[in-house]
């Protein structure tokens, strides 16, 4: 668990780094010139940033995390040492085999690599890999569940690993999507064993997994916010039945939206993509009840703690004192500005104003660079010395990181999120464009490289601080899991909010109604081409 | 269960199902009362048949009525054929757009022209450009290593 966090802040490192070179871009200037070759390619390195940063730091942490979750939720350790043993190496050797075709700029197909543009096997392969390793990782959850279920029948499962369980099935369904287009288009046709893949097909594919992806970088997130954070402020956890429903309504609500990302794509009808529109904005519906039961658990410890008044209680929270709560608090105060945004992307036709213009980072970037990244940075302030048995080397910097990241993190995206609007594209050299003016975007385009370079340095501290704690630190740390307790206890909670599985019903049937008659159609009916290499 | 949840909380929830339904009873106003639609499933044509298949192995503008024009765009990695479009100002353009390799990208600044070209698929937008000025159309997907170069103008020319 330990190696899996450590590698993940490796990841954060190397894909942070491009970061800023691509932030500084958006100010015409172009530090590349000064990488060797090939590391000096726009392309391999937004390749690089997306696929160490999306698809690694993210998955390594999570599955950690998860872990973490279930073992201490349910008091007991994993079930199958083998079965972790498997997810570890599957995770580890899938990362370091689709990055070395990157690193040699023979995989430059950036996070989502669709088709026909056409990498190296191994990038696919190794791809693959880290989901199955995700797969792996919830099996044995699953199992260990069981194993605590025979002897605790007629308990309700603690939250802590409910969250973490229903996090492993929302996720199971949602892979499955990429899962497939590896399995049976992208893997043999860059092993040269089949001619042609089907484009839109493997892109709808990939969106089936890429939307609800994004909820299984949010859920772990939510399960600090809920099971951790209420303890971490002396306080108590609102309403436990209704961050169960919480938990519950991803698994059908995540996976049936993800044409929403293909509003402006031919092949398509506008009935389906009204639909997925209108299911975009049910998964609204429970982040806002988050909303309001992880701030009023807060607001119990703030009150608990002296804080007076309509809304003077926010002040009596550790913003100051406690990197742990902090970097938390601002995750979430990002994430409801996000939430506004993804609102205007989910909108059908508004979308057209958005679409693959920088504004859409902008959006991801307050969401999973912001919210999620600065929760499990915050998480990490307790979960690294309790790993490590060493305090957190020097707090007072951790909450200078912390607030360092959330100003660079809002000034970055405020300057993307304008020059979407002004019509900037994404994913583009944009010094090197000969349709860039940036004259009217010189503001922006300073918010944007001038916040980036704040996270570099937020990222160096928060490197640093890792390093120290886990290296030099004082030891013993004296750290417990934080686990909040409920705020007014319940004896019963309803069955159809401890059972998983008529939640999984609903959502195949979902998922048949919202996806399966356009994959059908397009797998059946529309062109199969060959493959590119255009870099 | 409603009995159980605070009564704040209640009133949030009710309030938050309020908005999110007359934000999509807005949205589905702006679709079928202002006809504001994104793109839907116009056709389909294999890349190795766009040379030789109408409309698309003649790329460029046509007039088909008064004030209305069909301007047939073929991209590939890294031009779209034609680079330019000129149209008096107040025509209506259909464009019809398809793509010779991967998928590229259509965008055309302070317009709401936006689609994907993908390599099998017949993507088509209209609009009525009513200002005289140049209107850049830009590849906003990801297609190598000349994405940022790949990009033409509409010129729309006083009247």
């Amino acid at each position: 668990m330990r190696w899996l966090i450590y590698l993940s802040f490796l990841m954060l490192a190397v894909g942070g780094i491009y970061g800023v070179l691509q932030g500084l871009d958006k100010m015409g200037v172009d530090l590349y010139r000064y990488l060797p070759d090939p590391l000096y390619r726009y392309y391999l390195g937004l390749t690089v940033h997306g696929v160490t940063l999306g698809w690694l730091f993210t998955t390594y942490f999570i599955i950690a995390f998860l872990n973490l979750a279930v073992i201490h939720g349910l008091r007991r350790p994993l079930r199958s040492p083998a079965l972790a043993t498997a997810t570890f190496i599957l995770a580890v050797a899938g990362g370091f085999t689709a990055l070395v075709p990157t690193f040699t700029n023979e995989s430059s197909v950036l996070w989502t690599f669709y088709a026909p543009l056409q990498a190296h096997p191994a990038f696919y392969v190794g791809l693959t890999f880290v989901v199955v390793a995700t797969w792996t990782a919830g099996i044995n959850a699953y199992l260990t569940w069981r194993g605590w279920k025979r002897e605790h029948s007629g308990e309700r499962t603690p939250l802590m690993s409910f969250g973490a369980l229903t996090t492993w099935a929302m996720w199971a369904i949602s892979s499955l999507g990429v899962a497939a287009s590896m399995l049976f288009q992208l893997i043999p046709w860059s092993a040269g064993l089949i001619e042609r893949v089907n484009p839109l097909l493997t892109r709808s594919l990939f969106w089936f997994t890429g939307h609800p992806v994004v909820y299984f970088w949010l859920l772990p997130a939510y399960i600090s916010w809920y099971t951790m954070l209420p303890a971490q402020v002396g306080g108590r956890l609102f309403s436990e039945s209704l961050a169960r429903l919480v938990f519950l309504s991803f698994i059908p609500l995540s996976v049936p939206t993800g044409f929403h990302h293909m509003f402006p794509d031919p092949g398509v009808s506008q009935s389906v993509k009204l639909l997925h529109a209108i299911l975009t904005f049910a998964v609204v519906f429970p982040s806002l009840v988050t909303a309001f039961t992880v701030v009023a658990s807060v607001e119990v410890g703030a009150r608990r703690n002296g804080g007076r008044g309509l809304f003077g209680w926010l002040l009596a929270l550790p913003w100051l004192t406690n990197p742990a709560v902090a970097g938390q608090l601002l995750g979430m105060v990002l994430f409801a500005t996000g939430g506004i945004t993804g609102i205007i992307n989910a909108s059908y036709g508004m979308n057209l104003v958005v679409h693959n213009t920088l504004w859409i980072p902008g959006h991801l970037h307050t969401q999973v660079a912001g919210a999620v990244a600065l929760t499990w940075m915050a998480t990490s302030f307790w979960l690294v010395p309790l790993l490590s048995g060493r305090a957190l080397w020097r707090p007072k910097l951790a909450i200078w990181q912390v607030w360092l990241w959330f100003f660079g993190m809002a000034i970055m995206a405020r300057g993307m999120h304008w020059m979407g609007i002004a019509g900037v594209p994404r994913r583009v050299h944009l010094t090197y464009a000969p349709y860039a003016v940036f004259e009217e975007w010189r503001m922006a385009g300073w918010l944007v490289g001038g916040g980036s370079l704040l996270m570099l340095i937020s990222g160096a501290l928060f490197l640093l601080i890792m390093v120290m704690t886990a290296r030099f630190s004082k030891a013993p740390a004296e750290v417990e899991v934080p686990e909040a307790k409920p705020l007014h206890p319940v004896d019963r909670m309803p069955l159809v909010l401890d059972r998983v599985t008529p939640w999984v019903v609903v959502t195949l049937v979902l998922v048949a109604i919202a996806w399966v008659p356009s994959l059908y159609q397009i797998a059946t009916a529309h062109p199969y081409v060959n493959g590119w290499r255009l870099w | 269960m409603a009995s159980d949840i605070d009564r704040y909380e209640l009133i949030w929830i009710y309030l938050c199902v309020a908005v999110l339904l007359g934000l999509f009873g807005i949205l589905l106003y702006s679709a079928f009362g202002l006809g504001i639609h994104v793109e839907t499933d116009v056709g389909q044509i294999h890349p190795t048949q766009v040379a030789t298949t109408a409309p698309f192995d003649q790329p460029g503008l046509r007039q088909v009525g008064p004030d209305r024009y069909e301007a047939v765009i073929v991209a590939r990695a890294w031009v779209f054929d034609p680079a330019e479009i000129r149209v008096p100002a107040g025509s209506t353009v259909t464009f019809k757009l398809t793509s010779l390799d991967v998928i590229h990208g259509f965008k055309v600044p302070r317009t709401g022209i936006n689609r994907m070209i993908i390599p099998g698929q017949i993507a088509e937008v209209t609009h009525r450009f009513d200002e005289p000025g140049t209107y850049p159309y830009i590849c906003h997907e990801y297609c190598g290593s000349g994405h940022h170069i790949m990009n033409g103008g509409i010129v729309v020319e006083p009247r």
